[in-house]
């Protein structure tokens, strides 16, 4: 049985929190949205806001994080071994078959998680921050030269930020439970540490 | 023990030094509100017969009064919109309550300032026929019957004549030596009881504003604030600013500030709580697109009093089994039927109606083409939209009504209904009759043939303020159906019907296909799981 340290405390935190943050923030979003009433629109928009201005806190602290440590680099995009790793979701996990991509310290990621987080983090991140943020500022837009802008578009944005949010979380939340013990990818996170079964050399 | 008694003796003394000290500054206070004391002037030390003899009085020192009020509104009963250039007041408006002073001046000029519009013919250019009491009252006693075209009742009188009731005469020496500035109940004898009774017209004014409370209103709450009309409405040389005519639906100015000249109108809430009054950011920006009064004012006829909503006239002129005029109340106790004027809806705490507003008002007006179609004339139709730049969302009531109107001429008519008269509605209930006379008496063209029509006219909700905890939550317009639905052409989080459909549907039919693949792909697995275990 072999183990690798992927994950470093500041890493593990950042995901925790964030991932808090997001659940959160789709709870309280909907609401606000208006698709259920759990807390009320006016808190779920109170809470909806401390938790965007917490998440842009620890952004900062994980841009820095990122970038001191070098740790970006995990977010290349690379399509080395792509089909390979199509292929072992599609079939060979249900053969039993050995993961194509083997996670190290120095490429905690296999090529599709890098392709999904690169885009998240530049794409779907984007457009969310973005909406929200106009969403926060929107009696400043005139101030701001955005007159023309209309809180419709802004809106429309951001929910379509929120769906696409909901759709990674419930396809990641599934994904953890592909390692090699339905725990081990969620063990990682918590302890650094995961759990590569024997096959590995 | 003896040094118990002298601590207690010093004491004591201590405190009625104390008492006498303060109990002169307490009286002085008291008195030092007013610098006249108009029982002890001359002119008004004898006896008065009429109204005009009381004016005289009062001009002898007021020498300018009259004149001042000659200018206003309330003396004109007149008003020409800058903005529109329609010739209003009430000298010419047709509303779809009482409908039109004009040939029942007699009645309805119990509430104008002046003596004697009994009717088209009144002159208004005379000092003594301004009533200074109407306003300056200050002992509650004054009255204006109806039916005596804007004079008191000085003697006892029997009045329909040979009616048997008799009308009391009043002691105009008394009110008059005690007149004061106006309050919530002089304001209040007519504006309390516009559309013919308490409550009736307006739903944000009624007798309940006397003394209000806290929760019914948070300016004049008599143990707190306790504004009279005028604290807002700041009067200047008896110009009261804050007519309905033109009202001011969006007001940009900052807070008046004490000795700078003011060309805004005093009388909106910006004038006081400026353009940023909330704690909260997000509350202040609500401002660009709310007028305050939209959640500030939960519901009107909130004092106890209902409102009137709906009037038909179309069902006027029924007879009980002895032939004689009659009345039906509803629950509550109020007319709901009567055969002079047709069917009422009274209602309480009613949730007004939200329009874009912009403050141009255009009114319906004796002559202008009406028809009857699906939707109903507009006596006054508020302008506005999302997009013109100059519109606020604002509270109304709509009062719906069905009056009679000239189906030839299409034209809405003058109806003659006050008046002890062969031809006043409210003496022999016909229509023909009473709408010709109206019509001759207007000077207007009228076909004969009298129909009804359903009408609407619009009152902004502006009193009754309530505390800030009672304002109107979040949620109750950030939501679907919910106060602000029919509000067009702005997005309001929450609000079902401004979401884009392609997005509700395809998010949730993406996150539906992606739960649905992993459940499957999950599914697979602890199958194949099974087999080779």
């Amino acid at each position: 049985m072999s183990r690798v340290y992927l994950f470093k405390p500041f890493e593990r935190f950042w995901h925790w929190s964030q991932a808090a943050l997001i659940i959160f923030m789709l709870l309280t979003g909907f609401e606000v949205h208006g698709t259920y009433s759990i807390f009320g629109f006016e808190k779920a928009v109170g809470y909806h806001t401390i938790a965007a201005w917490t998440l842009v806190g620890l952004w900062i602290f994980a841009i820095f994080w990122h970038v001191a440590t070098g740790e970006w680099r995990h977010y290349i995009p690379t399509t080395d071994k792509i089909i390979a790793i199509a292929n072992y979701y599609s079939s060979g996990i249900f053969k039993h078959e050995p993961h194509p991509f083997k996670p190290s310290q120095v490429n905690k990621h296999n090529p599709l998680q890098r392709l999904t987080y690169l885009a998240i983090l530049t794409l779907l991140s984007p457009l969310i921050w973005v909406t929200g943020g106009l969403y926060l500022f929107y009696a400043d837009w005139a101030a701001l030269g955005l007159g023309g802008l209309k809180l419709e578009w802004v809106a429309t944005g951001h929910t379509l930020g929120a769906f696409l949010m909901l759709a990674f979380l419930i396809s990641h939340l599934y994904l953890a439970t592909t390692g090699h013990k339905i725990y081990s990818q969620v063990m990682a996170m918590i302890t650094g540490w995961e759990d590569l079964g024997h096959e590995t050399k | 023990m003896s040094t118990y008694i002298l601590k207690a003796v010093l004491l004591a003394a201590i405190f009625t030094t104390t008492a006498v000290h303060a109990a002169p500054d307490a009286a002085h206070a008291k008195l030092v509100r007013s610098t006249a004391d108009h029982s002890k002037f001359k002119a008004l030390n004898r006896t008065f017969d009429s109204g005009p003899e009381v004016t005289k009085a009062c001009l002898s020192c007021h020498t300018e009064a009259a004149k001042q009020i000659h200018q206003t509104q309330h003396w004109k009963w007149e008003y020409t919109n800058p903005q529109t250039q329609q010739l209003l007041g009430k000298k010419h408006v047709v509303n779809n309550f009482c409908t039109s002073v004009g040939s029942n001046e007699a009645a309805c000029s119990s509430c104008h300032i002046g003596y004697g519009m009994k009717d088209d013919k009144f002159d208004f250019s005379v000092e003594e026929n301004v009533d200074c009491l109407a306003c300056h009252d200050a002992t509650g006693k004054y009255k204006k019957p109806s039916g005596f075209a804007g004079l008191p009742v000085t003697k006892d009188t029997e009045f329909p004549p040979g009616s048997g009731k008799i009308i009391r005469g009043i002691n105009l020496t008394e009110i008059a030596q005690k007149v004061g500035p106006t309050k919530r109940t002089t304001c209040g004898a007519c504006h309390f009881n516009g559309g013919g009774g308490d409550g009736v017209k307006h739903g944000d004014l009624d007798s309940s504003l006397e003394a209000p409370n806290k929760e019914l209103d948070v300016h004049m709450d008599v143990d707190g604030n306790n504004f009279s009309c005028a604290t807002c409405h700041k009067t200047d040389g008896h110009q009261v600013p804050g007519s309905r005519y033109a009202p001011t639906a969006r007001d940009k100015e900052p807070a008046h500030l004490r000795g700078k000249a003011q060309s805004s109108n005093p009388a909106t809430c910006q004038a006081c709580h400026g353009q940023a009054p909330h704690k909260e950011a997000k509350i202040n920006n609500h401002t660009n697109k709310l007028a305050c009064q939209t959640c500030h004012i939960p519901a009107y006829a909130r004092g106890g009093q209902p409102t009137k909503m709906s009037w038909d006239w179309s069902t006027a002129g029924k007879l009980d089994k002895n032939g004689k005029p009659f009345v039906e109340k509803d629950e509550d106790g109020y007319d709901s039927y009567m055969s002079i004027k047709g069917d009422f809806v009274w209602k309480e705490n009613v949730k007004p109606e939200y329009i874009w507003f912009n403050g141009a008002v255009k009114y319906t007006l004796m002559g202008d083409k009406i028809e009857k179609g699906d939707k109903p004339t507009q006596i006054n139709h508020f302008e506005g939209s999302a997009t013109d730049g100059k519109s606020m969302i604002w509270p109304i009531k709509m009062f719906r009504g069905k009056q009679a109107y000239d189906p030839v001429n299409k034209s809405l008519v003058i109806t003659h209904l006050a008046g002890n008269d062969d031809t006043a509605y409210w003496k022999n209930l016909n229509w023909d009759k009473a709408v010709a006379a109206g019509m001759a008496k207007a000077n207007v063209a009228f076909s004969g043939k009298v129909d009804f029509i359903e009408t609407e006219s619009a009152w902004p909700i502006t009193h009754m303020v309530a505390p800030k905890e009672k304002a109107v939550g979040c949620v109750e317009c950030h939501t679907s159906n919910g106060r602000l639905e029919k509000i067009d052409g702005i997005y309001i989080p929450g609000r079902g019907s401004d979401h884009a459909p392609w997005l509700e549907i395809g998010g949730w039919v993406l996150a539906a296909l992606t739960l649905l693949g992993v459940l499957f792909h999950g599914l697979i697995r602890v199958v194949v799981n099974e087999r080779k275990s």
